[in-house]
């Protein structure tokens, strides 16, 4: 029997950084450096991640095969020499600010990685075979290679890579052809982001942000409508075939270090930039919601090439812009494709996995046996504690846990404590990989509690009040609340809530000010319903997760609702929870009401009454 | 160093883009100076472009 070939990818020194490890085409484990290092979206050398990773695979850095950086850094080098002299001398000051750091580390990445893995284990230098795959190819490969299809289109957008920011590839077996390419300076996760700058959100992590504030924009007002025109006359030429010219007199980031001409920006659209923290008003929704619009209509004309250029029923969809679900949502509805498999690490942290992928099927030329539902385990592909460890933790910190022997008891005793209207913390086996809670490492409350949007948003994350929270429904159950005709395991896709579920509106709601309409419970499900009836919808099946399910078949036994809230057990500003430790310590310093780990049940003083 | 030279003249001979040797060779200058003075490198704060 051939020794089994093992490859780890990695991506770092941009953001997100992380490892995955692949075990002759099986992914053994994947997670973001973030979660070990508690620095969100840290760029640093994932020693921590790697060491997870080698462990859970019983390996060391030298029975490796193959190490593959996410993508190539001498093909980024020769776009920002070639950017710079282009517009040279404007960007002076850019380049010398950006060029030390190149000087210093990002030229030097072998040597860089060799000296990372040391910190891991020590091993033999000369014998490491070190690999780059180029960044949309790994974009594309973990969303292809894990996908249930033989066959399929391939589209991958994001912010930059080397030089392409999008493209539509064609994976066949256990290959993926580029087909078309969307080239630097033009750039569809660009154009998002320089509107998350000039509405107030922080780059690269600010847009989930965005997306939230669109629906609260009028999409009927002229002021709406006029944005849209705005952006299309003068930021964006959108081609027929999906392609993008962006009119780089608005924007500032190929020369400088800040996204756009604020001076500009403010004259077209008649208002200046919002301070970050500073009040939200209509405007600022208005012009969300226009520039998301936009960008669904560039993700949609890119698709229908996408398809006129394979001819292929399923799509896969990768890189940062594959994140805004409420453009996955559009996609969906539009029915291009039969199916659509989106990689749930959509964002550079994903491009650790196609990495990997890509060398094993591509450079090592090994088949593939496409799986159902998919390869990737539910996503849970991180770091699991056993009860054991959790015990340990609990007598050494002197933690007040009360031990289930029987998960029925455990998930009916949590069921009815979210049914009373608490707030669970719900800790449970792997960690999820990607940005997205999948129901081990989340806080669950009932989404029937009217005000508890606001209570999780202020009590509990600490985060704006305006930002919506996704609901995890049984699968089983999806379409009772749902208008969704297919699972959407890693919540990747909103749908909206089904008419039977909706609550008659107040007269006028359409007019009132947005931060009132906050206060409207729109459906049964309220705390999950965005302003527009959307929702990002997980569906919940036994398969992936079967704690998870039993838990929401006991809420749904008790209340009828198979649907509970979900969001990522974290606080504003830090990564999700990695350890017992870290998630015992968001529990106590937020107003969360009780924490499920594994067996444990920890509870609140004032909750113990419950 | 010499392996990041080979590589460099491998990509450059690959990609067809000789004209870029001279930049090259002056921030290579460039940097043997930043190292020698112990410059720090500071990372552009807004967008990862770089």
């Amino acid at each position: 029997m051939p020794a089994p070939l093992s490859i780890l990818g990695i991506s770092a020194f941009y953001h997100d950084a992380a490892a995955a490890l692949i075990i002759d085409g099986e992914i053994i484990a994947a997670a973001q450096e973030e979660r070990f290092t508690r620095e969100k979206h840290t760029a640093a050398f994932p020693v921590h991640a790697i060491r997870y990773c080698l462990a859970e695979g019983g390996l060391l850095v030298d029975d490796l095969d193959a190490v593959v950086f996410y993508d190539k850094p001498l093909l980024k080098f020769e776009r920002l020499l070639e950017t710079y002299y282009a517009h040279a001398p404007r960007g002076l000051m850019s380049f010398l600010k950006a060029m030390p750091v190149w000087l210093h580390e990002k030229l030097f990445l072998k040597k860089l990685m060799r000296d990372g893995l040391a910190e891991v284990s020590a091993y033999d230098r000369k014998a490491l075979t070190l690999l780059f795959s180029e960044h949309h190819l790994s974009h594309a490969a973990s969303a292809f290679f894990p996908s249930p299809y033989e066959t399929a289109a391939i589209l991958t957008i994001d912010g930059v890579g080397e030089w392409a920011t999008a493209s539509i590839c064609h994976g066949q077996g256990s290959s993926i052809q580029t087909l078309q390419e969307l080239r630097f300076p033009h750039s569809v996760g660009l154009l998002y982001s320089a509107f998350t700058y000039f509405l107030g959100f922080k780059v690269n992590s600010g847009e989930y942000k965005l997306m939230g504030l669109a629906p609260y924009g009028d999409p009927e007002s002229a002021e709406t409508l006029g944005f849209v025109k705005k952006i299309k006359e003068h930021l964006v030429v959108i081609h027929e075939d999906g392609s993008i010219q962006l009119q780089q007199s608005y924007f500032r980031y190929a020369t400088r270090l800040r996204m756009i001409d604020e001076r500009r920006w403010a004259a077209l659209f008649g208002m200046p930039r919002r301070l970050p923290e500073s009040k939200i008003d209509q405007h600022h929704a208005n012009l969300a919601l226009a520039i998301q619009q936009v960008t669904e209509d560039i993700v949609l004309q890119m698709a229908r090439n996408a398809l006129a250029l394979t001819q292929e029923e399923h799509l896969c969809l990768a890189g940062g812009v594959a994140l805004n679900c409420v453009a996955n949502g559009k996609l969906d509805r539009a029915n291009l494709f039969e199916s659509c498999f989106i990689q749930p690490a959509a964002g550079d942290a994903g491009g650790a996995l196609g990495a990997a992928l890509a060398v094993y099927h591509m450079h090592f030329k090994k088949g593939r046996s496409p799986q159902a539902p998919d390869g990737l385990k539910g996503s849970l592909l991180g770091p699991s504690y056993s009860n054991e460890e959790v015990n340990k933790m609990n007598r050494k910190q002197g933690w007040d846990a009360q031990f289930f022997e029987s998960e029925t008891d455990l998930v009916k005793t949590t069921a009815e404590l979210l049914a009373d209207g608490l707030v669970v913390g719900w800790f449970q086996g792997r960690m999820e990989y990607g940005p997205r809670a999948l129901g081990n490492r989340s806080i669950l409350a009932d989404p029937r509690t009217p005000g508890m949007q606001q209570t999780l948003n202020l009590k509990i994350k600490f985060r704006e009040r305006f930002r919506p929270f996704a609901p995890a429904v049984l699968e089983e159950d999806s379409g009772s609340l749902f208008a969704l005709d297919h699972a959407s395991p890693y919540m990747l896709m909103t749908a909206e809530v089904v008419h039977s579920a909706r609550t008659a509106l107040p007269p006028q709601f359409k007019d009132l000010p947005w931060q009132e309409k906050l206060q409207v419970g729109l459906s049964e499900v309220s705390a999950v319903t965005h302003v527009d009836y959307s929702a990002r919808v997980q569906t919940v099946d036994s398969h992936r997760n079967p704690r998870f399910h039993k838990l929401l078949l006991a809420f749904k036994t008790l209340t009828k609702c198979p649907a509970l809230v979900n969001t990522s057990f974290n606080v504003r500003g830090e990564p999700i929870v990695c350890t017992p430790e870290d998630a015992y310590a968001c529990f106590i310093a937020t107003g969360m009401d009780a924490l499920v780990i594994n067996d444990y049940l920890y509870l609140k003083q004032e909750s113990k009454a419950h | 160093m010499r392996e990041f030279l080979q590589d460099m003249w491998g990509f450059l001979s690959e990609r067809k883009k000789f004209w870029l040797v001279p930049i090259i060779i002056v921030l290579l200058l460039v940097g043997a100076l930043l190292v020698l003075g112990g410059g720090s490198a500071i990372s552009p704060f807004i967008y990862t472009l770089f």
